[in-house]
């Protein structure tokens, strides 16, 4: 209920307290201060908990951000299935088989968008002032709250499995398949996230930031082997699915989950997140310390 | 003991420029350790952005700063783990709760998991916000968020407490409170840094002002220095009958022995005195007279009036020459700031 009140209105709803006497408020802080404990510098290790702690913490007050990670998938995927399921292959359960380590991909990559957009924010509301302040690893603020959106992720994912073992997905590989495939799927996320967080703090606007992303990940997602074997496109359009890191991805979890996967498969996810780690992620910090 | 040692800021020739504003021009600053030190300025005279550099949060284009010794440079991680910054915005996650983000805060700070939780409840039990301590920081009133902004500067108890408009855009009983834990700060030996648009509130905290405009120090002192320099106050003077105007102008520069400057208001008229003691005597002149006055204060200068007097014009307000751009809502609220400056001065 306090979520919503806006602080205009919980001002004429709840008067302050009558506040405690100047000499009292001078001796209890007094008391504070007095500790002048100056706690060793925390190891990275634990600021990056830290950090992601308050992404969960955020989830926790505001639980309806979760509405687009778990909606989203879920009409993805039923309409999907069940629109073009039958047209595209045999009938919605056939399609359902190879569309839906497809669909996991692409939900979860649009959920990475909105580390970008939690990145903006902060740095619109001075939080990231205070964070920038301390004598932290500098990384922390940033891979700590990308740690926290990889449960989100998680959450995602595990949804839009359940989704499909629920219509008839049966994959070969086995419950060990599906959590390999879910843990190349995360790695792979993490490191996309890298991407969006330049957007984030290069863009003024939650909107540009989310506009931008979109414009991104669109073609990405649809220029893939997501939905439909590109064998039936236009050569210059399956060029580009072949060099998509998407289309590795699809290529990778479709193969772990169905118990198909070559080291040549998995090679092509890694390499892309060693060159989205290496390439986005000094240039985040870049900037992020530029001041 | 050095010089050095005595000093907890140290600035020379100070320049940010963003894009073709220089926000700071130049600015010279000696800060001496332990009290209160007041950086004094209308919007946009670069006060915000060289707390910002002196936080490390902001880069030099120019000059040098020293704060506590160390560079703000070269040895920014040294100053970073001595002073701590209150913005002018408040720079908490507002979805968490007041405990929550001091938890944070001490967290990342070092603290153990049991030692930040002991640390946020002690914490928000001295800036009387334990009633408070598990909303969320965005359903906090003013007043409130101010304390909790400024407990957050001292989960570790700083060195050198950097206080951008710490009373800007509150009630009177806020302010009075943010003053009541400036005070407490001092006496618990931590020198503070602040800045204000008031001259009372400088006045009322500060050991040492400068007075900042267009990016530059106009004037350097004590606050006695600065107002002998201005010329100590103003009697302000509003009459019932404007017709009696040129009488009441005549009998009161004849008794205060100082011109009157007469005000746009039709029925008031106001004197610089320097000196309060000829001041009863000016007035009931006016009574003896039968010219009718409605009103009068005797007051300190306004900011307007300092400016005047240390510059030939009045302070400028002029929000375009403010640090980066701002967003919507801090643009509100300084347009807000603005207002409230205006009426204050006013």
């Amino acid at each position: 209920m306090t979520t919503t009140t806006t602080p205009a209105a919980s001002d004429l709803l709840k008067p302050e307290p009558a506040p405690v006497p100047a000499d009292l408020v001078g001796e209890r802080l007094s008391a504070v201060l007095a500790s002048r404990t100056r706690p060793p510098k925390p190891s990275a290790l634990s600021a990056c908990g830290t950090f992601g702690w308050r992404a969960l913490l955020k989830i926790k007050h505001v639980p309806e951000q979760l509405f687009d990670v778990t909606a989203f998938p879920v009409m993805m995927t039923l309409m999907f299935t069940y629109l073009f399921g039958g047209a595209l292959a045999d009938s919605p359960k056939d399609y359902l088989q190879f569309f839906l380590p497809g669909t996991l991909v692409s939900t979860i990559a649009m959920i990475t968008m909105y580390t970008g957009l939690g990145l903006n924010n902060d740095i619109k509301k001075g939080v990231f002032d205070r964070i920038k302040a301390l004598p932290v690893w500098r990384p922390a603020a940033l891979v700590g709250m990308m740690l926290g959106d990889v449960v989100r992720y998680s959450g995602a994912g595990l949804l839009v499995i359940a989704l499909g073992l629920a219509l008839g997905f049966r994959p070969d590989g086995g419950a060990i398949g599906v959590v390999l495939a879910m843990l190349v799927l995360l790695l792979f996320s993490f490191s996309l996230a890298w991407v969006w967080n330049i957007f984030g703090m290069v863009l003024r606007t939650p909107e540009s930031v989310l506009g931008v992303s979109m414009m991104v990940l669109f073609p990405l997602t649809f220029g893939s082997n997501i939905y439909v074997d590109p064998s039936t496109m236009p050569g210059w359009l399956q060029a580009f699915v072949d060099v998509n890191p998407i289309s590795h991805v699809v290529t990778a979890v479709r193969g772990l989950m169905h118990d198909t996967v070559t080291a040549g498969q998995l090679g092509w996810v890694f390499l892309w997140c060693a060159i989205l780690n290496v390439i986005f992620a000094p240039i985040t910090m870049r900037l992020y310390n530029r001041r | 003991m050095t010089l050095g040692d005595q000093l907890a800021v140290e600035v020379s020739g100070l320049v940010k420029t963003f894009g073709k504003t220089r926000a700071v021009d130049g600015v010279d600053l000696m800060v001496p350790a332990g009290g209160v030190y007041g950086v004094l300025g209308p919007n946009g005279a670069g006060k915000t952005t060289t707390i910002r550099v002196l936080a490390t949060l902001l880069a030099p284009d120019g000059g040098t700063a020293r704060v506590l010794g160390h560079d703000v440079v070269r040895e920014a991680d040294a100053v970073r783990s001595r002073v701590s910054l209150t913005g002018q915005f408040a720079s908490l996650d507002e979805d968490l709760s007041g405990t929550e983000n001091l938890i944070l805060l001490a967290r990342l700070q070092g603290y153990g998991r049991s030692d930040a939780k002991k640390r946020a409840a002690d914490l928000l039990g001295a800036f009387d916000l334990t009633e408070a301590a598990g909303r969320q920081v965005k359903t906090y009133s003013g007043g409130m968020r101010r304390r909790i902004d400024i407990a957050a500067s001292i989960v570790v108890t700083p060195d050198l407490l950097f206080l951008d408009e710490p009373t800007t855009g509150l009630d009177p009983r806020s302010r009075s409170q943010v003053w009541d834990i400036v005070r407490a700060l001092v006496a618990g030996g931590t020198t503070v840094l602040l800045t204000t648009q008031y001259l009372d509130e400088a006045d009322q905290l500060a050991d040492r002002i400068a007075v900042i405009e267009h990016g530059k120090v106009i004037a350097e002192g004590t606050s006695g220095e600065l107002k002998a320099k201005v010329g100590g106050g103003a009697l302000h003077v509003r009459l019932r009958d404007a017709a009696q105007r040129p009488e009441a102008a005549r009998l009161l520069t004849a008794a205060l022995g100082v011109p009157v400057t007469l005000e746009s208001d039709p029925v008031a008229l106001s004197v610089a005195v320097s000196d309060a003691e000829p001041v009863p005597a000016g007035l009931a002149e006016l009574t003896r007279a039968g010219v009718r006055v409605s009103e009068f204060a005797l007051g300190q200068p306004s900011l307007d009036e300092v400016f005047f007097a240390l510059t030939g014009h009045p302070a400028g307000d002029d929000d375009a020459a403010d640090d980066q751009p701002l967003t919507g809502k801090s643009k509100r609220e300084a347009k807000k700031a603005a207002k409230k400056a205006k009426e204050h001065a006013a």
